[in-house]
Protein backbone atom coordinates (compact mmCIF):
# COMPACT_ATOMS: atom_id res chain seq x y z
CA UNK A 1 0.00 0.00 0.00
CA UNK A 2 2.87 2.33 0.81
CA UNK A 3 4.45 1.60 -2.58
CA UNK A 4 1.20 2.47 -4.32
CA UNK A 5 0.96 5.66 -2.26
CA UNK A 6 4.50 6.69 -3.16
CA UNK A 7 3.80 6.02 -6.85
CA UNK A 8 0.67 8.13 -6.68
CA UNK A 9 2.73 10.80 -4.93
CA UNK A 10 5.31 10.83 -7.74
CA UNK A 11 2.59 11.10 -10.39
CA UNK A 12 0.92 13.92 -8.48
CA UNK A 13 4.23 15.81 -8.34
CA UNK A 14 4.78 15.21 -12.07
CA UNK A 15 1.31 16.47 -12.90
CA UNK A 16 1.64 19.58 -10.74
CA UNK A 17 5.08 20.43 -12.14
CA UNK A 18 3.75 20.07 -15.67
CA UNK A 19 0.79 22.33 -14.89
CA UNK A 20 3.19 24.88 -13.40
CA UNK A 21 5.47 24.58 -16.42
CA UNK A 22 2.50 25.26 -18.69
CA UNK A 23 1.78 28.27 -16.53
CA UNK A 24 5.27 29.62 -17.22
CA UNK A 25 4.55 29.93 -20.92
CA UNK A 26 0.80 30.59 -20.84
CA UNK A 27 0.38 33.21 -18.10
CA UNK A 28 0.07 36.74 -19.46
CA UNK A 29 1.89 38.41 -16.58
CA UNK A 30 5.66 38.05 -16.47
CA UNK A 31 5.78 38.01 -12.67
CA UNK A 32 3.21 35.21 -12.53
CA UNK A 33 5.26 33.25 -15.06
CA UNK A 34 8.33 33.61 -12.87
CA UNK A 35 6.36 32.40 -9.85
CA UNK A 36 5.13 29.34 -11.69
CA UNK A 37 8.70 28.66 -12.78
CA UNK A 38 9.52 28.59 -9.07
CA UNK A 39 6.72 26.05 -8.58
CA UNK A 40 8.07 23.93 -11.44
CA UNK A 41 11.59 23.93 -10.00
CA UNK A 42 10.32 22.98 -6.55
CA UNK A 43 8.29 20.18 -8.15
CA UNK A 44 11.44 18.86 -9.82
CA UNK A 45 13.26 19.04 -6.48
CA UNK A 46 10.43 17.02 -4.91
CA UNK A 47 10.83 14.48 -7.71
CA UNK A 48 14.54 14.14 -6.93
CA UNK A 49 13.62 13.68 -3.28
CA UNK A 50 11.14 10.95 -4.18
CA UNK A 51 13.93 9.23 -6.16
CA UNK A 52 16.13 9.32 -3.01
CA UNK A 53 18.63 11.85 -4.34
CA UNK A 54 18.43 14.23 -1.37
CA UNK A 55 21.61 16.10 -2.16
CA UNK A 56 20.57 16.98 -5.71
CA UNK A 57 17.11 17.94 -4.48
CA UNK A 58 18.46 20.28 -1.84
CA UNK A 59 20.97 21.83 -4.24
CA UNK A 60 18.20 22.28 -6.79
CA UNK A 61 16.20 24.31 -4.28
CA UNK A 62 19.24 26.20 -3.02
CA UNK A 63 20.58 27.19 -6.43
CA UNK A 64 17.55 27.50 -8.65
CA UNK A 65 14.86 28.69 -6.26
CA UNK A 66 17.12 30.46 -3.79
CA UNK A 67 19.54 32.12 -6.20
CA UNK A 68 18.58 32.00 -9.88
CA UNK A 69 14.88 32.69 -9.44
CA UNK A 70 15.59 35.46 -6.95
CA UNK A 71 17.80 37.12 -9.55
CA UNK A 72 15.19 36.65 -12.28
CA UNK A 73 12.44 38.19 -10.15
CA UNK A 74 14.80 40.95 -9.08
CA UNK A 75 15.45 41.71 -12.75
CA UNK A 76 11.72 41.72 -13.50
CA UNK A 77 11.03 44.13 -10.67
CA UNK A 78 13.90 46.43 -11.59
CA UNK A 79 12.92 46.54 -15.26
CA UNK A 80 10.75 49.53 -15.93
CA UNK A 81 7.06 48.64 -15.79
CA UNK A 82 7.57 45.17 -17.20
CA UNK A 83 5.91 43.63 -14.16
CA UNK A 84 2.72 45.57 -14.79
CA UNK A 85 2.27 44.88 -18.47
CA UNK A 86 0.15 42.09 -19.75
CA UNK A 87 2.21 40.94 -22.67
CA UNK A 88 0.26 39.42 -25.59
CA UNK A 89 0.76 35.67 -25.70
CA UNK A 90 0.14 35.13 -29.42
CA UNK A 91 1.40 36.53 -32.68
CA UNK A 92 1.17 35.65 -36.37
CA UNK A 93 3.69 32.85 -36.17
CA UNK A 94 1.82 30.46 -33.89
CA UNK A 95 0.91 28.01 -36.66
CA UNK A 96 4.45 27.50 -38.04
CA UNK A 97 5.79 27.32 -34.51
CA UNK A 98 3.22 24.68 -33.62
CA UNK A 99 4.05 22.64 -36.74
CA UNK A 100 7.80 22.77 -36.04
CA UNK A 101 7.22 21.79 -32.41
CA UNK A 102 4.96 18.89 -33.41
CA UNK A 103 7.62 17.60 -35.78
CA UNK A 104 10.28 17.88 -33.07
CA UNK A 105 8.13 16.11 -30.47
CA UNK A 106 7.33 13.35 -32.96
CA UNK A 107 10.97 12.82 -33.74
CA UNK A 108 12.13 12.77 -30.13
CA UNK A 109 9.31 10.51 -28.97
CA UNK A 110 9.95 7.94 -31.71
CA UNK A 111 13.62 7.97 -30.73
CA UNK A 112 12.75 7.48 -27.08
CA UNK A 113 10.31 4.69 -27.80
CA UNK A 114 12.68 2.87 -30.16
CA UNK A 115 15.72 2.86 -27.92
CA UNK A 116 16.23 0.11 -25.41
CA UNK A 117 16.55 1.49 -21.87
CA UNK A 118 18.49 -0.67 -19.41
CA UNK A 119 16.70 -0.87 -16.08
CA UNK A 120 18.66 -1.85 -12.98
CA UNK A 121 16.89 -3.57 -10.12
CA UNK A 122 18.55 -1.65 -7.29
CA UNK A 123 18.26 2.09 -6.87
CA UNK A 124 21.72 3.61 -6.98
CA UNK A 125 22.17 5.94 -4.01
CA UNK A 126 24.81 8.63 -4.36
CA UNK A 127 25.32 10.61 -1.17
CA UNK A 128 27.01 13.95 -0.70
CA UNK A 129 30.24 12.36 0.51
CA UNK A 130 30.70 10.26 -2.63
CA UNK A 131 29.80 13.23 -4.82
CA UNK A 132 32.34 15.46 -3.09
CA UNK A 133 35.08 12.85 -3.35
CA UNK A 134 34.35 12.34 -7.05
CA UNK A 135 34.32 16.08 -7.75
CA UNK A 136 37.64 16.67 -6.02
CA UNK A 137 39.20 13.40 -7.18
CA UNK A 138 38.41 11.93 -10.57
CA UNK A 139 36.60 14.97 -11.96
CA UNK A 140 38.92 17.63 -10.55
CA UNK A 141 39.86 18.94 -14.00
CA UNK A 142 36.35 19.74 -15.31
CA UNK A 143 35.50 21.07 -11.85
CA UNK A 144 38.39 23.54 -11.94
CA UNK A 145 37.63 24.49 -15.56
CA UNK A 146 34.07 25.36 -14.53
CA UNK A 147 35.43 27.50 -11.69
CA UNK A 148 37.63 29.40 -14.14
CA UNK A 149 34.67 29.96 -16.47
CA UNK A 150 32.59 31.25 -13.55
CA UNK A 151 35.35 33.61 -12.44
CA UNK A 152 35.65 34.89 -16.02
CA UNK A 153 31.90 35.52 -16.07
CA UNK A 154 32.09 37.33 -12.75
CA UNK A 155 34.95 39.56 -13.87
CA UNK A 156 33.13 40.24 -17.14
CA UNK A 157 30.01 41.31 -15.26
CA UNK A 158 32.03 43.68 -13.11
CA UNK A 159 33.73 45.17 -16.17
CA UNK A 160 30.40 45.68 -17.97
CA UNK A 161 28.72 47.14 -14.90
CA UNK A 162 31.50 49.64 -14.25
CA UNK A 163 30.38 53.22 -14.74
CA UNK A 164 33.32 54.82 -16.61
CA UNK B 1 14.06 12.07 31.92
CA UNK B 2 16.47 12.29 29.01
CA UNK B 3 14.28 10.40 26.56
CA UNK B 4 10.91 11.50 27.97
CA UNK B 5 9.45 12.62 24.64
CA UNK B 6 11.01 9.74 22.71
CA UNK B 7 9.42 7.26 25.15
CA UNK B 8 6.08 9.08 24.97
CA UNK B 9 6.04 8.69 21.18
CA UNK B 10 7.16 5.08 21.43
CA UNK B 11 4.43 4.30 23.94
CA UNK B 12 1.82 5.88 21.72
CA UNK B 13 3.02 3.91 18.70
CA UNK B 14 3.10 0.65 20.71
CA UNK B 15 -0.48 1.31 21.77
CA UNK B 16 -1.50 1.98 18.13
CA UNK B 17 0.30 -1.08 16.78
CA UNK B 18 -1.83 -3.34 18.96
CA UNK B 19 -4.83 -2.76 16.71
CA UNK B 20 -3.49 -1.13 13.51
CA UNK B 21 -1.57 -2.74 10.61
CA UNK B 22 2.16 -1.95 10.26
CA UNK B 23 1.72 0.47 7.35
CA UNK B 24 -0.63 2.67 9.33
CA UNK B 25 1.74 2.69 12.28
CA UNK B 26 4.47 4.02 9.99
CA UNK B 27 2.17 6.79 8.80
CA UNK B 28 1.10 7.46 12.39
CA UNK B 29 4.76 7.74 13.42
CA UNK B 30 5.31 10.43 10.79
CA UNK B 31 2.05 12.14 11.78
CA UNK B 32 3.06 12.31 15.45
CA UNK B 33 6.26 14.17 14.53
CA UNK B 34 4.41 16.45 12.13
CA UNK B 35 1.75 17.31 14.68
CA UNK B 36 4.35 17.93 17.38
CA UNK B 37 6.14 20.42 15.09
CA UNK B 38 2.91 22.00 13.88
CA UNK B 39 2.01 22.71 17.49
CA UNK B 40 5.49 23.69 18.64
CA UNK B 41 6.00 26.25 15.83
CA UNK B 42 2.99 28.52 16.41
CA UNK B 43 3.17 28.01 20.18
CA UNK B 44 6.81 29.14 20.22
CA UNK B 45 5.87 32.14 18.11
CA UNK B 46 3.04 33.14 20.47
CA UNK B 47 5.20 33.10 23.54
CA UNK B 48 8.19 34.66 21.81
CA UNK B 49 6.02 37.72 21.09
CA UNK B 50 5.10 37.86 24.77
CA UNK B 51 8.74 37.35 25.79
CA UNK B 52 9.95 40.04 23.43
CA UNK B 53 7.40 42.59 24.59
CA UNK B 54 8.16 41.86 28.23
CA UNK B 55 11.92 42.02 27.69
CA UNK B 56 11.93 45.18 25.59
CA UNK B 57 9.70 46.81 28.19
CA UNK B 58 12.16 45.99 30.93
CA UNK B 59 15.04 47.35 28.85
CA UNK B 60 13.05 50.55 28.30
CA UNK B 61 12.10 50.79 31.98
CA UNK B 62 8.44 49.86 31.42
CA UNK B 63 6.41 46.94 32.74
CA UNK B 64 4.97 45.59 29.50
CA UNK B 65 1.78 43.56 29.08
CA UNK B 66 0.36 42.69 32.50
CA UNK B 67 -3.45 42.93 32.16
CA UNK B 68 -4.44 39.61 30.57
CA UNK B 69 -3.59 36.76 32.90
CA UNK B 70 -0.80 36.70 35.45
CA UNK B 71 2.29 38.51 34.08
CA UNK B 72 0.26 39.05 30.90
CA UNK B 73 0.72 35.38 30.03
CA UNK B 74 -2.60 35.20 28.18
CA UNK B 75 -1.74 38.23 26.06
CA UNK B 76 -0.75 36.12 22.98
CA UNK B 77 -4.19 34.45 23.03
CA UNK B 78 -5.93 37.81 23.24
CA UNK B 79 -3.75 39.05 20.36
CA UNK B 80 -4.68 35.96 18.36
CA UNK B 81 -8.39 36.66 18.81
CA UNK B 82 -7.82 40.28 17.87
CA UNK B 83 -5.93 39.32 14.71
CA UNK B 84 -8.62 36.86 13.65
CA UNK B 85 -11.47 39.31 14.11
CA UNK B 86 -9.75 42.24 12.45
CA UNK B 87 -10.94 43.42 9.05
CA UNK B 88 -8.89 41.94 6.24
CA UNK B 89 -7.98 44.82 3.94
CA UNK B 90 -6.80 44.10 0.40
CA UNK B 91 -5.68 47.14 -1.63
CA UNK B 92 -7.76 47.94 -4.70
CA UNK B 93 -4.94 47.60 -7.21
CA UNK B 94 -3.41 44.56 -5.58
CA UNK B 95 -2.87 41.25 -7.28
CA UNK B 96 -5.49 39.46 -5.17
CA UNK B 97 -4.29 35.86 -5.55
CA UNK B 98 -0.58 36.54 -4.99
CA UNK B 99 -1.39 38.95 -2.18
CA UNK B 100 -3.28 36.16 -0.44
CA UNK B 101 -0.70 33.47 -1.18
CA UNK B 102 2.42 35.35 -0.03
CA UNK B 103 1.92 35.14 3.77
CA UNK B 104 0.81 31.52 3.45
CA UNK B 105 3.89 30.65 1.40
CA UNK B 106 6.22 32.33 3.86
CA UNK B 107 5.08 30.14 6.75
CA UNK B 108 5.82 26.89 4.87
CA UNK B 109 9.66 27.12 4.85
CA UNK B 110 9.61 28.48 8.39
CA UNK B 111 7.77 25.33 9.54
CA UNK B 112 9.68 22.93 7.27
CA UNK B 113 13.08 23.76 8.76
CA UNK B 114 11.87 22.59 12.17
CA UNK B 115 12.06 19.06 10.80
CA UNK B 116 15.87 18.85 10.78
CA UNK B 117 16.53 20.60 14.10
CA UNK B 118 17.59 18.07 16.75
CA UNK B 119 15.59 19.13 19.81
CA UNK B 120 17.19 16.47 21.98
CA UNK B 121 18.82 13.05 21.81
CA UNK B 122 16.88 11.08 19.11
CA UNK B 123 14.47 14.01 18.85
CA UNK B 124 15.13 15.25 15.31
CA UNK B 125 12.00 14.66 13.25
CA UNK B 126 14.07 13.58 10.23
CA UNK B 127 17.78 12.86 10.33
CA UNK B 128 18.47 13.82 6.71
CA UNK B 129 22.05 13.19 5.68
CA UNK B 130 22.01 16.65 4.07
CA UNK B 131 20.21 18.24 7.03
CA UNK B 132 22.23 21.43 7.22
CA UNK B 133 21.95 22.08 3.47
CA UNK B 134 18.23 21.37 3.69
CA UNK B 135 17.90 24.05 6.34
CA UNK B 136 19.78 26.62 4.26
CA UNK B 137 18.00 25.75 1.02
CA UNK B 138 14.50 25.81 2.47
CA UNK B 139 15.04 29.04 4.36
CA UNK B 140 16.41 30.59 1.13
CA UNK B 141 12.96 30.23 -0.45
CA UNK B 142 11.63 32.83 1.99
CA UNK B 143 12.89 35.49 -0.42
CA UNK B 144 10.31 34.38 -2.99
CA UNK B 145 7.49 34.83 -0.49
CA UNK B 146 8.73 38.31 0.42
CA UNK B 147 8.93 39.18 -3.28
CA UNK B 148 5.37 37.96 -3.77
CA UNK B 149 4.04 40.00 -0.88
CA UNK B 150 5.87 43.16 -1.82
CA UNK B 151 5.00 42.99 -5.49
CA UNK B 152 1.36 42.00 -5.07
CA UNK B 153 0.63 44.87 -2.68
CA UNK B 154 1.14 47.35 -5.54
CA UNK B 155 2.61 49.84 -3.12
CA UNK B 156 5.88 51.72 -3.47
CA UNK B 157 6.82 51.23 0.17
CA UNK B 158 6.16 47.52 -0.07
CA UNK B 159 8.23 47.25 -3.22
CA UNK B 160 11.13 49.16 -1.68
CA UNK B 161 10.96 47.01 1.44
CA UNK B 162 10.92 43.85 -0.67
CA UNK B 163 13.92 45.00 -2.69
CA UNK B 164 15.88 45.85 0.44
CA UNK B 165 14.92 42.61 2.09
CA UNK B 166 15.99 40.47 -0.83
CA UNK B 167 19.26 42.32 -1.34
CA UNK B 168 19.99 41.74 2.34
CA UNK B 169 18.99 38.08 2.37
CA UNK B 170 21.05 37.28 -0.73
CA UNK B 171 24.10 39.11 0.64
CA UNK B 172 24.07 37.58 4.09
CA UNK B 173 23.46 34.06 2.88
CA UNK B 174 26.98 33.88 1.44
CA UNK B 175 28.97 34.51 4.66
CA UNK B 176 26.39 32.52 6.61
CA UNK B 177 26.94 29.34 4.63
CA UNK B 178 30.71 29.87 4.40
CA UNK B 179 31.02 30.40 8.16
CA UNK B 180 29.36 27.05 8.79
CA UNK B 181 31.74 25.20 6.47
CA UNK B 182 34.51 24.73 9.14
CA UNK B 183 31.98 22.86 11.28
CA UNK B 184 31.17 20.55 8.39
CA UNK B 185 34.90 20.16 7.82
CA UNK B 186 35.33 19.13 11.44
CA UNK B 187 32.37 16.75 11.42
CA UNK B 188 32.67 15.26 7.96
CA UNK B 189 28.89 15.19 7.65
CA UNK B 190 26.03 17.48 6.72
CA UNK B 191 23.56 15.81 9.04
CA UNK B 192 22.58 18.01 11.99
CA UNK B 193 22.48 15.01 14.32
CA UNK B 194 26.05 13.95 13.46
CA UNK B 195 27.19 17.55 13.92
CA UNK B 196 25.82 17.48 17.47
CA UNK B 197 27.27 14.03 18.12
CA UNK B 198 30.71 15.26 17.02
CA UNK B 199 30.68 17.71 19.94
CA UNK B 200 30.06 15.08 22.62
CA UNK B 201 33.52 14.91 24.30
CA UNK B 202 34.53 16.50 27.64
CA UNK B 203 31.26 15.47 29.35
CA UNK B 204 29.25 17.13 26.58
CA UNK B 205 31.18 20.38 26.69
CA UNK B 206 33.45 19.92 23.67
CA UNK B 207 31.54 22.53 21.71
CA UNK B 208 32.94 23.96 18.50
CA UNK B 209 32.64 27.46 19.91
CA UNK B 210 35.59 26.74 22.23
CA UNK B 211 38.05 26.65 19.31
CA UNK B 212 39.37 29.87 17.71
CA UNK B 213 37.81 29.17 14.32
CA UNK B 214 34.62 28.01 16.02
CA UNK B 215 34.27 31.24 17.96
CA UNK B 216 34.75 33.40 14.86
CA UNK B 217 32.37 31.24 12.82
CA UNK B 218 29.80 31.30 15.64
CA UNK B 219 29.75 35.10 15.85
CA UNK B 220 29.55 35.54 12.08
CA UNK B 221 26.92 32.83 11.64
CA UNK B 222 24.78 34.22 14.42
CA UNK B 223 24.95 37.80 13.15
CA UNK B 224 24.11 36.65 9.63
CA UNK B 225 21.23 34.70 11.15
CA UNK B 226 19.96 37.88 12.79
CA UNK B 227 20.16 39.56 9.39
CA UNK B 228 18.32 36.67 7.73
CA UNK B 229 15.43 37.13 10.16
CA UNK B 230 15.24 40.84 9.29
CA UNK B 231 15.69 41.79 12.92
CA UNK B 232 17.24 44.88 14.48
CA UNK B 233 19.94 46.10 13.84
CA UNK B 234 19.51 44.61 10.35
CA UNK B 235 15.82 45.50 9.97
CA UNK B 236 16.07 48.01 7.13
CA UNK B 237 13.52 45.99 5.08
CA UNK B 238 10.85 47.10 7.53
CA UNK B 239 12.44 50.31 8.76
CA UNK B 240 9.32 52.03 10.04
CA UNK B 241 10.86 55.49 10.04
CA UNK B 242 11.65 55.24 6.32
CA UNK B 243 9.22 52.95 4.49
CA UNK B 244 6.26 52.48 6.88
CA UNK B 245 6.59 48.72 7.38
CA UNK B 246 8.33 47.48 4.24
CA UNK B 247 6.97 44.44 2.50
CA UNK B 248 4.05 43.90 4.89
CA UNK B 249 2.74 47.47 4.76
CA UNK B 250 -0.50 46.40 3.06
CA UNK B 251 -1.24 43.44 5.27
CA UNK B 252 -3.66 43.39 8.16
CA UNK B 253 -5.40 40.90 10.38
CA UNK B 254 -4.47 37.25 10.14
CA UNK B 255 -2.29 37.72 7.05
CA UNK B 256 -0.10 40.14 8.98
CA UNK B 257 -0.04 37.63 11.83
CA UNK B 258 1.30 35.02 9.40
CA UNK B 259 4.21 37.27 8.39
CA UNK B 260 4.89 37.85 12.03
CA UNK B 261 4.64 34.16 12.79
CA UNK B 262 7.15 33.25 10.06
CA UNK B 263 9.56 35.86 11.39
CA UNK B 264 9.41 34.58 14.96
CA UNK B 265 9.65 30.94 13.94
CA UNK B 266 12.74 31.89 11.93
CA UNK B 267 14.17 33.56 15.01
CA UNK B 268 13.68 30.34 16.92
CA UNK B 269 15.01 27.98 14.24
CA UNK B 270 18.06 30.14 13.44
CA UNK B 271 18.91 30.24 17.13
CA UNK B 272 18.37 26.51 17.31
CA UNK B 273 20.61 25.89 14.32
CA UNK B 274 23.33 28.15 15.76
CA UNK B 275 23.15 26.19 19.01
CA UNK B 276 23.30 22.94 17.04
CA UNK B 277 26.31 23.93 14.97
CA UNK B 278 28.45 25.70 17.53
CA UNK B 279 27.08 25.30 21.06
CA UNK B 280 26.85 21.54 21.08
CA UNK B 281 23.11 21.33 20.40
CA UNK B 282 21.61 19.04 23.01
CA UNK B 283 25.01 18.11 24.51
CA UNK B 284 25.71 19.13 28.07
CA UNK B 285 26.39 17.69 31.51
CA UNK B 286 23.78 16.62 34.14
CA UNK B 287 20.55 18.00 32.65
CA UNK B 288 18.36 16.14 30.10
CA UNK B 289 19.34 16.76 26.48
CA UNK B 290 16.20 18.68 25.48
CA UNK B 291 16.57 21.02 28.46
CA UNK B 292 20.06 21.87 27.21
CA UNK B 293 18.84 22.46 23.68
CA UNK B 294 16.01 24.77 24.69
CA UNK B 295 18.21 26.63 27.21
CA UNK B 296 20.84 27.38 24.57
CA UNK B 297 18.28 28.30 21.95
CA UNK B 298 16.38 30.65 24.21
CA UNK B 299 19.64 32.21 25.39
CA UNK B 300 20.39 33.05 21.74
CA UNK B 301 16.83 34.32 21.22
CA UNK B 302 17.31 36.47 24.30
CA UNK B 303 20.44 38.01 22.77
CA UNK B 304 18.51 38.82 19.58
CA UNK B 305 15.89 40.65 21.62
CA UNK B 306 18.60 42.36 23.62
CA UNK B 307 20.02 43.62 20.29
CA UNK B 308 16.62 45.03 19.46
CA UNK B 309 16.43 46.86 22.76
CA UNK B 310 19.87 48.43 22.48
CA UNK B 311 21.16 48.85 18.94
CA UNK B 312 20.09 51.42 16.35
CA UNK B 313 19.33 50.40 12.77
CA UNK B 314 22.19 50.16 10.25
CA UNK B 315 22.23 52.19 7.04
CA UNK B 316 21.89 50.30 3.74
CA UNK B 317 25.51 50.87 2.70
CA UNK B 318 26.80 49.89 6.14
CA UNK B 319 24.72 46.73 5.98
CA UNK B 320 26.01 45.68 2.56
CA UNK B 321 29.58 46.69 3.46
CA UNK B 322 29.48 44.56 6.60
CA UNK B 323 28.43 41.47 4.65
CA UNK B 324 30.66 41.81 1.59
CA UNK B 325 33.72 43.66 2.86
CA UNK B 326 34.05 42.26 6.35
CA UNK B 327 32.20 39.00 6.93
CA UNK B 328 32.96 37.41 3.56
CA UNK B 329 36.78 37.81 3.61
CA UNK B 330 36.87 36.95 7.29
CA UNK B 331 34.95 33.71 6.78
CA UNK B 332 37.33 32.73 3.97
CA UNK B 333 40.34 33.33 6.25
CA UNK B 334 38.54 31.43 8.99
CA UNK B 335 38.05 28.49 6.63
CA UNK B 336 41.79 28.48 5.97
CA UNK B 337 42.52 28.64 9.71
CA UNK B 338 40.17 25.72 10.35
CA UNK B 339 42.03 23.73 7.70
CA UNK B 340 45.36 24.53 9.40
CA UNK B 341 43.88 23.50 12.76
CA UNK B 342 43.39 19.93 11.58
CA UNK B 343 46.74 19.90 9.81
CA UNK B 344 49.09 21.18 12.54
CA UNK B 345 50.47 18.50 14.89
CA UNK B 346 50.62 19.93 18.43
CA UNK B 347 47.94 21.71 20.42
CA UNK B 348 50.10 24.71 21.32
CA UNK B 349 51.07 25.27 17.70
CA UNK B 350 47.43 25.01 16.59
CA UNK B 351 46.08 27.50 19.08
CA UNK B 352 48.98 29.92 18.61
CA UNK B 353 48.94 29.94 14.82
CA UNK B 354 45.17 30.19 14.48
CA UNK B 355 44.83 32.92 17.10
CA UNK B 356 47.64 34.92 15.52
CA UNK B 357 46.23 34.54 11.99
CA UNK B 358 42.71 35.48 13.07
CA UNK B 359 43.87 38.46 15.13
CA UNK B 360 46.05 39.83 12.33
CA UNK B 361 43.35 39.43 9.69
CA UNK B 362 40.71 40.92 11.99
CA UNK B 363 42.91 43.96 12.59
CA UNK B 364 43.66 44.25 8.89
CA UNK B 365 40.00 44.03 7.87
CA UNK B 366 38.99 46.62 10.46
CA UNK B 367 41.75 48.92 9.21
CA UNK B 368 40.77 48.44 5.55
CA UNK B 369 37.09 49.06 6.31
CA UNK B 370 37.74 52.20 8.32
CA UNK B 371 34.83 54.53 7.57
CA UNK B 372 35.59 57.72 5.72
CA UNK B 373 35.22 60.62 8.14
CA UNK B 374 35.21 63.99 6.40
CA UNK B 375 37.46 66.66 7.80
CA UNK B 376 35.77 68.87 10.30
CA UNK B 377 34.78 72.17 8.71
CA UNK B 378 34.60 75.42 10.56
CA UNK B 379 32.05 78.03 9.61
CA UNK B 380 32.48 81.60 10.59
CA UNK B 381 29.72 84.15 10.63
CA UNK B 382 30.12 87.08 8.29
CA UNK B 383 30.70 90.40 9.93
Amino acid sequence: MLILASKLFIYAILFLSLVAALGVVMLPNLFHSALSLVATLIGIAALYLALQAEFIAVVQVLLYVGAVMTLIIFAIMLTHRIGDQTVPQKNQQSLPAFLALAAFVGMVSTLILQSNWPVSETVARVDALALGKALLGVYIFPFEIISVVLIAGLVGAVVIARKD
Amino acid sequence: MDSLFVNLKKGLLDFLSSFLPADFVMIASALVSIIAIAILGPFTMMYLTWFERKLISRIQNRIGPNRVGIFGLLQPLADGVKMLTKEDIVPDGADKVVHFLAPVVTVIPALLVFSVVPFGRNMAAVDLNVGFLFFIAVSATTTIAIFMGSWASRNKFSLLGGMRSVAQLVSYEVPMVLSAVPVILATGSLSTVSIVEAQSGWHGLKWFVFTPWGLVAFVIFYLCGVAECNRTPFDIPEGESEIVAGFHTEYSGMKFALWYMAEFMNVFTISGLTATLFLGGYQGPFLPSWVWFFTKTYALVFVMMWFRGTLPRLRVDQLMGLAWKFFLPFTLINLFVAGLWFFLPTRGLRVGVSLALLAVSFGFLVWVNKPFVPEKRMYEFAE
